[in-house]
C-alpha cells in the first residue's frame, strides 16, 4: 500500500491508455477526487473571498479605482475608528476572560458533585449555548428594555436605582460583554470539565498528602496540566468574539453613538447598509492581524502534538 | 457522610477522605450555592422568553410584576403559527438547514476519509488548511462573497442575492471545515489493521467507507451533523446581508425584521418566536445531549 502512494506520488505523468487506467485507479487519484469538493469550496468560498476582499479595500468606492492605501488612511484618520478598535478590544478581551473564568469555576464546581447529579447540571448549564445567539439575544433586549425592564423592576423592589442598560454608553458596552459571557461561559465550563476529568486524581492525593491546600492544588496541578486546553479555547473564544457580529447588532446596533461598535457591527453598516463596500472590506481586514496570531499559535500546537503522536 | 462517599467516586480515597469529611461537606454545599447561582444566571433569559411568551399584550404593558404570568394565553402562539408569514421562514430555514446538512455530511465524509486515510500530494498540507479555514469568521467574508454573487449576477444573470437558497451556498463555508476536522479525528482512530482486512478481502475504498468506516464512526458523524444544523439554523449575518424580501428570509432575520415595525415592540409574539425559532436546536439537545457535547469538544481535544 505504502508502494502505491509512493509511485503515485512520484510520477503523475501519463503516457499510455493502460497507464491512464491505472492511474485512475490509483489510490492517490481516487483520494484526491474524494477532497475535491472540499478544495473547491474552500478555495471558492473561503480562500478566494479572503483574497478578494484585500483587493475591494484598495478601490475607491465606486470600484472604479485603485486608491492603494487610501481607504486605510481615510479610517485612520477617523475617531470612530478607533473608537472601533477600542471598543473591540475592551469587548473581546474582557468576555473572554469572563467566560474563561467562570468556565473554570464552574468545571470546578460541577466536577465536586456527585457523579449522579453532573449530567443535570452539565445539561442545565450549557443552555445559553444552544440557544441561537440571535434569539436569546432577543430575550436580553427585551429583559434590558428602557420602560419595562424585569432587570429594573427587581432593582426597584429592592430599593436600587433604575439601570439605563442600553441607553448609556458604559452600561451598554457592559450590556454587551453580559450578554456575550452569558452565551459564551457554558463553552468553556464543557471543555474545562472534560479536561478536569483527564487529570489523574493521584496528583491530588500526592499532594494532599504533602499538605497542599487547594489554591496549591489549583495553581500546581489543575492549571499546569489545563494549560493546553485553555490556551487553545482562550484562542478560539477570542477569534469568535472578535468577529461577533449578531450580539452587537441585536441588542445595541453600535449605538448609543457608536460607542458599541464591534469591527463586524461597523464594516457591516458601511459596507452593506452604507453601499461602500471597499471601504467595509478594509474595516473587516483588520480582524486578520488577530487571526494571523491565532493560525500561528495553533499551528505549532498542532506540529507540537503531531510530534508527540 | 453518603453525599461524600459519592462525591469522591473511587472508593480507595473514602477511607481516607473520611478524617476530612466536614471540610468536603463544607466545600459540597458551596459548589450546590454556587451551581444554583449560576444555573439561574443561565437560565432567566429563557425562562423570561417563556414567560413573557405566555401573556396577552396588554398585561405586557400593565405595571405588574414582569416574572409572573398572571393570566396565561396561548394568543401570541396560536397568532404565529397560524401566520403565513412566519410559517414562510420556518420552512426557509428548514429547507436551508436540512439541505446544508447534508452537502456538509456528504463533502465532509468523503474529504476526511480520503485525508485520513488515502493521503495523496498536499493531503496534510490540507488537513492543516481546513482547521484554518475553519478559524476565518463570517464578519471577514461577507463583504467579499456579497459582491461576489453581485458580480455572478451580473455576468451570467444567476440571481443568489435575495434568494434563501443562497444561504445553502454560503454555510457550507461555516460548516465543511469543523466537520471534516472532527471526521479525521474520528476516521483515523479507526485501527488500519481493518482496512487492511477489508482490502485483503477485495472490498473498494468506496466499500470500505460505506461498509466499515461510516457505521464505525457513526457517533461522530452524528455529532458532526449536529453541529451543521445548529450552525446553519443559527446564523444571523449572512441571512441579514445576502437577504432582504420577507418571503425570502430565515428564522432569526425574520423575527427581527418583521416583528419589530419601527419602533412598536410586540414583545409578546417577539418572545414566542424567538422561543419557537430556539426550540429545535433545543430539542435536538435535549434527546441528543452527549452527541451534541462530544462534537463539541472533539474540536478542541482531537488532532
Amino acid at each position: 500500500m505504502a508502494d502505491a502512494t509512493a509511485s503515485g506520488l512520484a510520477m503523475p505523468v501519463v503516457r499510455q491508455r493502460t497507464t491512464l487506467r491505472r492511474f485512475a485507479r490509483r489510490r492517490s487519484t481516487i483520494a484526491f477526487t474524494m477532497a475535491l469538493p472540499l478544495i473547491l469550496i474552500i478555495a471558492v468560498l473561503v480562500a478566494y473571498p479572503a483574497v478578494y476582499s484585500i483587493h475591494l479595500a484598495t478601490l475607491n468606492k465606486s470600484m472604479q479605482h485603485f486608491v492603494g492605501f487610501g481607504n486605510f488612511l481615510f479610517l485612520f484618520k477617523r475617531n470612530t475608528f478607533w473608537m472601533v478598535v477600542e471598543q473591540t478590544v475592551l469587548f473581546a478581551v474582557s468576555a473572554v476572560f469572563f467566560k474563561a473564568l467562570i468556565g473554570l469555576i464552574l468545571a470546578h464546581f460541577v466536577n465536586n458533585v456527585p457523579v449522579r447529579g453532573q449530567r443535570i447540571w452539565r445539561g442545565m448549564l450549557l443552555v445559553p449555548w444552544v440557544i441561537p445567539p440571535a434569539m436569546s439575544t432577543l430575550a436580553w433586549l427585551w429583559l434590558f428594555d428602557p420602560s419595562y425592564s424585569a432587570f429594573n423592576w427587581v432593582f426597584a423592589k429592592v430599593g436600587l436605582p433604575a439601570v439605563p442598560w442600553l441607553g448609556n454608553p458604559y452600561w451598554a458596552r457592559f450590556s454587551v460583554i453580559l450578554d456575550n459571557v452569558w452565551y459564551g461561559a457554558p463553552f468553556f465550563l464543557i471543555m474545562y470539565l472534560a479536561a478536569l476529568k483527564s487529570v489523574p486524581e493521584q496528583l491530588y492525593e500526592a499532594a494532599s498528602i504533602d499538605g497542599a491546600n487547594w489554591f496549591q492544588k489549583l495553581w500546581f496541578i489543575t492549571l499546569p496540566m489545563m494549560r493546553n486546553i485553555i490556551s487553545i479555547t482562550v484562542l478560539f473564544s477570542l477569534i469568535v468574539t472578535f468577529a461577533n457580529f449578531d450580539i452587537v447588532k441585536i441588542l445595541t446596533n453600535g449605538g448609543p453613538v457608536d460607542q458599541t461598535h464591534v469591527f463586524g457591527t461597523w464594516a457591516f453598516l458601511l459596507g452593506i447598509l452604507g453601499n461602500d463596500i471597499p471601504l467595509g472590506a478594509t474595516i473587516s481586514l483588520f480582524m486578520f492581524p488577530i487571526l494571523a496570531i491565532a493560525a500561528v499559535l495553533i499551528l505549532r500546537n498542532i506540529s507540537k502534538r503531531g510530534n508527540e503522536a | 457522610m453518603t453525599a461524600t462517599a459519592e462525591a469522591t467516586g473511587a472508593p480507595t480515597r473514602v477511607v481516607r477522605r473520611a478524617s476530612i469529611s466536614s471540610n468536603r461537606r463544607k466545600a459540597l454545599i458551596w459548589s450546590y450555592i454556587f451551581l444554583v447561582i449560576f444555573a439561574v444566571f443561565f437560565l432567566m433569559p429563557p425562562i423570561y422568553m417563556l414567560i413573557t411568551s405566555l401573556k396577552s399584550s396588554a398585561e405586557i404593558s400593565a405595571v405588574t410584576n414582569p416574572w409572573v404570568v398572571y393570566h396565561p394565553t396561548l394568543e401570541n402562539y396560536i397568532g404565529l403559527l397560524t401566520s403565513r408569514q412566519y410559517l414562510t421562514f420556518f420552512r426557509n430555514s428548514a429547507m436551508v438547514s436540512v439541505s446544508v446538512v447534508a452537502i456538509t455530511m456528504v463533502v465532509s465524509i468523503l474529504a476526511a476519509f480520503s485525508l485520513a486515510r488515502m493521503k495523496f500530494w498536499g493531503s496534510t498540507l490540507l488537513a492543516t488548511g481546513v482547521f484554518l479555514t475553519y478559524l476565518i469568521p463570517d464578519t471577514v467574508l461577507f463583504i467579499p462573497l456579497f459582491k461576489m454573487f453581485a458580480y455572478v449576477h451580473e455576468t451570467t444573470g444567476i440571481e443568489l442575492i435575495n434568494h434563501w437558497y443562497v444561504l445553502i451556498i454560503v454555510y457550507p463555508t461555516l460548516t465543511v471545515p469543523f466537520c471534516t476536522w472532527i471526521m479525521i479525528g474520528y476516521f483515523a482512530s479507526i485501527p488500519k489493521e481493518i482496512d487492511e482486512a477489508a482490502l485483503i478481502d477485495g472490498a473498494g475504498y468506496i466499500q470500505m467507507l460505506t461498509r466499515i468506516f461510516i457505521p464505525v464512526a457513526l457517533p461522530g458523524i452524528i455529532a458532526a451533523a449536529i453541529f451543521a444544523f445548529t450552525v446553519s439554523w443559527a446564523n444571523f449575518l449572512y441571512p441579514l446581508a445576502f437577504t432582504t424580501s420577507t418571503d425570502q428570509l430565515v428564522l432569526p432575520v425574520g423575527i427581527i425584521t418583521t416583528l419589530i415595525k419601527g419602533d412598536v415592540y410586540n414583545w409578546g409574539q417577539i418572545m414566542t418566536g424567538a422561543l419557537l425559532g430556539a426550540a429545535p436546536p433545543l430539542i435536538i439537545y435535549a434527546f441528543l445531549m452527549d452527541y451534541y457535547i462530544a462534537g463539541l469538544t472533539a474540536g478542541a481535544t482531537k488532532g
